[in-house]
């Protein structure tokens, strides 16, 4: 299949272009504000104020708020990957579908 | 201020550590010859040579060649992703880390980590629609083709050639630790099996190598994750108590120590890990070998749990390490020091859970690893120069889309150029055996950060970017790295010797990403010529396409 230029600017056009758009920037946008505030104020925190993320969770345990935190931001990566992933393999791409079926009929 | 000033360097100075582990620095003492290890090594290479020599048989295309014919799917290619950026020096680097200076090995890992997501949200999707092999494909899809690939080629090769020469080193170094042969011997052996992986098996067998090893280095180190946790009856916070009881810095290893320090250098290597990442060629190269923008996320998905895995069991290990290891009077030479080094830790902890057997698995696995880390960047960087560079550049195309470049003169070209590298890689690994290159891998990250990164983004986000913009701020973007680099106390002062660095912070990127904004933002917007209003023109189309798919190269007919 080759796309024309009229087929580009109907798809350009369609609202639904405009809200999948629309839908999956402002999504992709929030997740990326979150992993990057999330790693740049630990980073910040590190370097400001290291001791607070040596002091134990629970008084007297080994554990500190260092090791949840760290470990929480691992975690937090994956699961921002799979919301994102299981999102736009689902809704956005049956989007991206009908907006194409316009153009391939 | 000054107080403050000199409090920041004297810190600085501390936290050395950082990204060397990556590069494998310091002296070794090479070991006995380990039969077990090399015969199962031996198994590894048997089995891969003969993924190679079936990948070979598939390989009829240049597609099949760079992209194994786009028909990877989303989990393998995680999987190949995971096994194309967890390299052996950081499976010893961090745990060795986690071993001296514990959570300051965490906050490493989680740097290496926090770039996934982003490409994810940014960048995955959109390449994977857009680009056919490489990311120059992405970056001069509406731009000037001979200016922007001849910029991200050579921006593609700089970091591939510095992130080879750290690879090589460690290679070196490590294989005379676990092996007991010569460096030389090792630095060869290594240049050579890349090569015919590379060579023959193109992005097949090289996905393939990539996809074994992983599979090998995460079993490996779960195992011994679960022998650390079953030493402590699987109770963490014991694990903890007795580490700190143990360790010399005692209750200080819970806490983040000298590792990052002043806002500026902290910010800058943040920035270097997250979008260096996103600007690594043989990372975005990978994926062009999955059939859709579905399967490209896909790949995200897997490898950011697989990497997300990887780094919590290394630090297991280094705790494990402390706890086993560092009480054993076994793996301490006369001197009360770690026998081989710190970074041996690991590669000890494998013999003390699972004995001589399992210490030649592991020690297999560390070469695997390193194999098919190398093969990647070499395919990386034999894509740049044969279809950025040859194809696109000198012969204006390929022939069945109006230029001069056939198939066949392509995939020679490559097919030369992988012989070169190979060689090239052998000899840097000589030249820079005795070198100081704990900086290499922090400038391949930075120059990735600061010039694919920025023209790639750009490309894909800015309607009005141009290619004079890309081009200048592109290379404003690389020299600036350079120089910074050069000019900071990593090789200054680690490096040259000088007594006080030109540039006090360790890391670039915040400085050089910067510029490279500004100088595509500015050289860009002031760009009132023909091509500027094309690329402009351009804009539209190619956003429909990188948003929906439309007319995307898919997979090829196999």
């Amino acid at each position: 299949m080759q796309e024309t230029n009229d087929d580009i600017q109907r798809i350009y056009e369609d609202p639904r272009f405009k809200e999948l758009v629309a839908k999956k920037s402002g999504f992709a946008n929030l997740l990326s504000v979150i992993i990057l505030g999330a790693y740049f104020a630990f980073i910040l925190l590190i370097a400001f104020d290291p001791k607070l993320l040596g002091i134990p969770v629970v008084e007297g345990s080994p554990i500190t708020w260092g090791i949840p935190m760290g470990v929480g931001i691992i975690l937090l990566s994956f699961l921002l990957t799979g919301v994102y992933t299981l999102r736009a393999n689902g809704e956005f791409d049956n989007l991206t579908k009908e907006v194409l079926s316009e153009v391939q009929k | 201020m000054i107080a403050r000033a000199v409090l920041a360097t004297a810190l600085l100075a501390a936290s050395s550590a950082l990204l060397a582990g990556e590069a494998m620095t310091g002296e070794v003492q090479k070991q006995a010859t380990n039969w077990t290890a090399i015969l199962m090594f031996l198994a590894f290479i048997v089995g891969t040579m003969g993924i190679t020599k079936w990948a070979a048989k598939r390989n009829t295309s240049t597609s099949d060649y760079y992209t194994a014919g786009g028909g990877i799917t989303g989990f393998q290619n995680g999987l190949a992703i995971a096994g194309d950026y967890m390299s052996a020096a950081s499976f010893l680097g961090i745990s060795a880390l986690v071993y001296s200076s514990g959570y300051d090995g965490l906050i490493y890992s989680i740097g290496f980590l926090v770039g996934w997501p982003l490409i994810l949200f940014i960048i995955a999707e959109r390449l994977r629609n857009l680009g056919k092999f490489t990311f120059s494909d992405v970056a001069s899809y509406r731009l000037g083709q001979t200016e922007i690939r001849l910029l991200s080629a050579f921006g593609s090769l700089v970091v591939v050639a510095f992130y080879l020469i750290a690879q090589m080193v460690g290679a070196g170094k490590l294989i005379q630790l676990l092996f007991g042969l010569d460096y030389m011997v090792a630095v060869v052996l290594v240049g050579v099996l890349m090569i015919v992986y590379v060579f023959f098996g193109g992005m097949l067998a090289t996905t393939w190598v990539q996809i074994i090893k992983a599979v090998l280095l995460l079993s490996g180190a779960s195992f011994m994750a679960f022998m650390v946790l079953k030493s402590v009856n699987f109770d963490v916070v014991k694990m903890f108590s007795d580490a700190i009881a143990i360790h010399p810095k005692h209750d200080a290893i819970m806490a983040p120590g000298g590792l990052v320090s002043d806002p500026i250098s902290a910010i800058s290597l943040g920035m270097a890990l997250m979008f260096g990442t996103a600007g690594l060629p043989h990372i975005l190269m990978r994926f062009f070998t999955v059939a859709d923008a579905r399967e490209a996320r896909k790949s995200v998905f897997y490898a950011t749990g697989f990497i997300g895995y990887f780094y919590i069991l290394t630090f297991v290990i280094g705790f494990g390490a402390i706890l086993l290891v560092m009480t054993n009077p076994e793996f301490k030479d006369a001197a009360g020091a770690i026998v081989g080094g710190t970074n041996m830790v690991a590669v000890h902890l494998a013999s003390a859970v699972g004995g001589n057997v399992f210490l030649g698995f592991i020690s297999a696995v560390a070469f695997a690893t390193i194999l098919a880390v190398v093969a990647g960047l070499t395919l990386a960087g034999a894509s740049a120069v044969s279809h950025d560079l040859y194809a696109c550049v000198i012969k204006g195309g390929y022939t069945k889309d109006g230029g001069r470049a056939t198939e066949d003169d392509a995939m020679r070209v490559t097919k030369i150029t992988t012989l070169a590298l190979g060689v090239v890689a052998i000899l840097l690994g000589i030249i820079f055996e005795k070198q100081n290159i704990a900086f290499m891998v922090g400038l391949a990250f930075s120059i990735a950060a600061s010039c694919n990164f920025p023209v790639l983004l750009l490309s894909m986000y800015w309607k009005d970017l141009t290619t004079r913009g890309a081009l200048i701020g592109g290379a404003l973007g690389l020299l600036t790295a350079l120089v910074l680099t050069i000019l900071s106390p990593t090789v200054w002062v680690d490096v040259l010797g000088n007594t006080s660095a030109i540039f006090p912070w360790k890391y670039p990127a915040l400085f050089s990403v910067t510029t490279a904004f500004v100088g595509i933002w500015f050289f860009s917007i002031t760009d009132k010529s023909k091509a500027a209003q094309e690329a402009r023109a351009k804009f539209i189309p190619q956003f429909v396409r990188s948003q929906t798919g439309l007319g995307a190269a898919g997979a090829s007919a196999h």
